[in-house]
């Protein structure tokens, strides 16, 4: 065991909060993957200096309070209309950068034709779509995102193919649209799918900064208290997660 | 003769109609649809989103080709619940926005209109009325007038709602309803019919941009000033509460503020007649036959359905013996004409569903029959 003090080295930060996320506790809770997702985001606008001129949609579930973590103005949606809502403020701000934070049962069931047609006619807006395959904010039910066989408050024998259909990946049906320029899944699993995430959405911002059309990128997120799982278990669930909705670059139509 | 009540404003806030411009002298033919995108337009419409629907759907087309020649935002939306949640987000801007539907597609957009009424948003809907329920008919009809008046989406909120009866009165409407929206930020509703919005009839287009108020609440992007959220969550029982207060004393300025109506022959009438928009239109007719056979027959005709007239209307039946209720309704607004007389004198009721419209000459039986059943008023046997 060593005494006495080192000579005190000089400070240097080598990591922080992005200027961009606040300072505040959080609401979600222990182990969710939505507080990584507003970090990766707040970095983002941060680097490509977007901040000052975002408008953000926010969007009904669990991550409807990302307006007291990301410091930009924001607009809160009804359920499932965030990209019609984004188009709104698109068509009357043309100088603005404008995103929604959306979740699965959000945009993939209610929400469904807002965000293909919002794909569809291309608007310049960029989609964060954090995928937990199941709605979080009302207990745990069954979400279209859900696995086969996954039990939740409202599929408690196991989601049924035949009682409840398929998984929905429709991330993949939106990648075939033109009017999409960037479609990508990434996945907060590890480090590294973690890092991955972020270029997806560095991309994703481009895109429409540039004005090359419609970006989304899904994050496959963990929801340890809706899957019953402690938080290291549901991170290594996202492996399992991945099997049915793998991650990587779905279209880059390259657009700038 | 016709008086126009102009509503007595709050301090400190300019008379609407002081900005309203001079009358042209030409008289011009003009489709209620397209007139009323027209004075949108003039009126300083940043942005129209709408759905095709008959029997508006000249509105959405006259502003597909005029809105991008003036350099403005035309969305066609996937839903009458896509429009309106466009009109949410260009509202939430500060932007100035119309959208435009009739009876079917305005179910679908009560959730919106929920939003905008707890987020405080301005925006200007027209409502096309036709026959109902269900698919119903194309045909012009009054049956959404609880639906618009008494409550679209879900909470405690009111809207203003704009009936007009003519095509002139709908352009000059469309500027008061943008300035209404703006200075209390509400949604307002124009309520028109599908004989309002198919007619055609010479007016002079009288078009008025009212001033742009400053939006300190407005999303314009949070440089060099903290963000701004417009929302309508507030989770904590003691912060709704707050914010309903806030609502309800809003309401009670608007009730307060901008009632209207108009009357005609009301001096001496024994009957009055109580209708709107085209109902109101058959109904003057009538009390032109009337009046010719001798019959003292009047007019009251509430312009805002909410707030609704009650004084005035209450007022102006104070010598009478009856009311007669005339709607393309099975009987919708005759409910605020009972509360605004409450009991004291017999309210009868003539109506037409489906798309029919009731002729001058069956209101003017409804009126003789309205003097076979009631007795002279108190002041005629005293």
């Amino acid at each position: 065991m060593t005494t006495g003090t080192a000579p005190a080295a000089p400070r240097r930060v080598i990591a922080g909060r992005p200027a961009s996320l606040e300072d505040r506790a959080t609401h979600y809770c222990p182990g969710c993957g939505h507080g990584v997702v507003h970090r990766l985001l707040a970095e983002v606008l941060d680097e490509l200096g977007l901040a000052p001129r975002t408008i953000a949609v926010a969007a009904v579930g669990c991550a409807v309070f990302a307006y007291d973590y990301l410091h930009v103005d924001f607009v809160e949606a009804q359920h499932g209309r965030a990209p019609a809502v984004a188009t709104g403020v698109r068509r009357v701000r043309p100088d603005a950068f404008v995103l929604t934070y959306q979740g699965d049962g959000d945009l993939a069931a209610i929400g469904t034709a807002e965000i293909v047609h919002a794909a569809a006619r291309g608007e310049r807006i960029t989609v964060v779509f954090v995928n937990n395959g199941i709605y979080g904010m009302t207990g745990g039910q069954m979400a279209p995102t859900s696995l086969l066989g996954q039990k939740t408050t409202s599929s408690p024998l196991g989601r049924d193919a035949r009682l409840a259909g398929y998984p929905l990946p429709i991330t993949e049906m939106l990648a075939i649209l033109p009017g999409v320029a960037y479609a990508a899944r990434g996945s907060l699993a590890t480090p590294s799918t973690i890092g991955k995430t972020k270029a997806m959405l560095r991309r994703a911002c481009e895109v429409q900064a540039v004005d090359g059309g419609f970006g989304i990128v899904e994050v496959l997120a963990n929801c340890p208290v809706g899957w019953g799982m402690t938080p290291v278990e549901s991170i290594a669930h996202l492996a399992v997660v991945a099997e049915t909705y793998p991650p990587g670059v779905l279209v880059d139509r390259g657009r700038a | 003769m016709t008086t126009v009540v102009e509503p007595a404003l709050p301090e400190g806030i300019e008379s609407i109609a002081a900005a309203r411009a001079q009358e042209p002298a030409e008289r011009v033919l003009l489709k209620g649809n397209e007139a009323i995108a027209e004075a949108a337009i003039q009126a300083g419409c940043d942005a129209y989103f709408g759905y095709p629907i008959t029997p508006q759907a000249e509105l959405l087309e006259w502003m597909a080709r005029r809105m991008p020649e003036e350099g403005r935002a035309f969305v066609q939306a996937e839903s009458e619940i896509g429009a309106i949640s466009m009109a949410l987000g260009a509202a939430a801007t500060g932007a100035r926005v119309l959208v435009s539907t009739s009876s079917p597609g305005f179910s679908l957009m009560a959730e919106g209109m929920s939003y905008l009424a707890g987020s405080e948003l301005p925006v200007v809907l027209v409502n096309v009325m036709r026959g109902g329920p269900g698919l119903g008919s194309i045909g012009p009809a009054q049956s959404d007038y609880l639906q618009a008046v008494k409550g679209h989406g879900h909470g405690d909120y009111r809207v203003p709602v704009l009936a007009p009866s003519s095509i002139g009165e709908a352009m000059a409407l469309v500027a008061d309803a943008f300035e209404i929206a703006e200075r209390y930020r509400t949604p307002v509703i124009i309520l028109a019919d599908g004989i309002m919005g198919q007619a055609m009839e010479p007016v002079r287009p009288v078009y008025r941009m009212p001033p742009r108020r400053v939006a300190d609440w407005a999303l314009t992007g949070a440089d060099g000033r903290p963000p701004r959220v417009v929302k309508s969550l507030h989770l904590r029982p003691e912060d709704l509460e707050a914010h309903n207060d806030a609502l309800q004393l809003k309401f009670r300025t608007i009730a307060a503020a901008e009632t209207r109506w108009a009357g005609e022959s009301l001096e001496d009438a024994e009957i009055v007649i109580v209708a709107y928009g085209t109902a109101a239109r058959v109904a003057r007719t009538a009390v032109a036959q009337a009046r010719s056979l001798g019959l003292r027959a009047g007019l009251f005709r509430p312009i805002s359905l909410w707030p609704y007239p009650s004084e005035a209307l209450d007022r102006a039946t104070a010598g009478a013996r009856a009311i007669l209720v005339v709607e393309l309704s099975a009987g919708q607004m005759i409910e605020d004409v009972r509360l605004s007389v409450e009991g004291r004198i017999p309210v009868l009721f003539l109506g037409r569903t489906g798309g029919m419209v009731p002729t001058p000459d069956a209101v003017v039986a409804a009126l003789r029959g309205a003097w076979a059943k009631t007795p002279p008023p108190e002041r005629a046997t005293a």
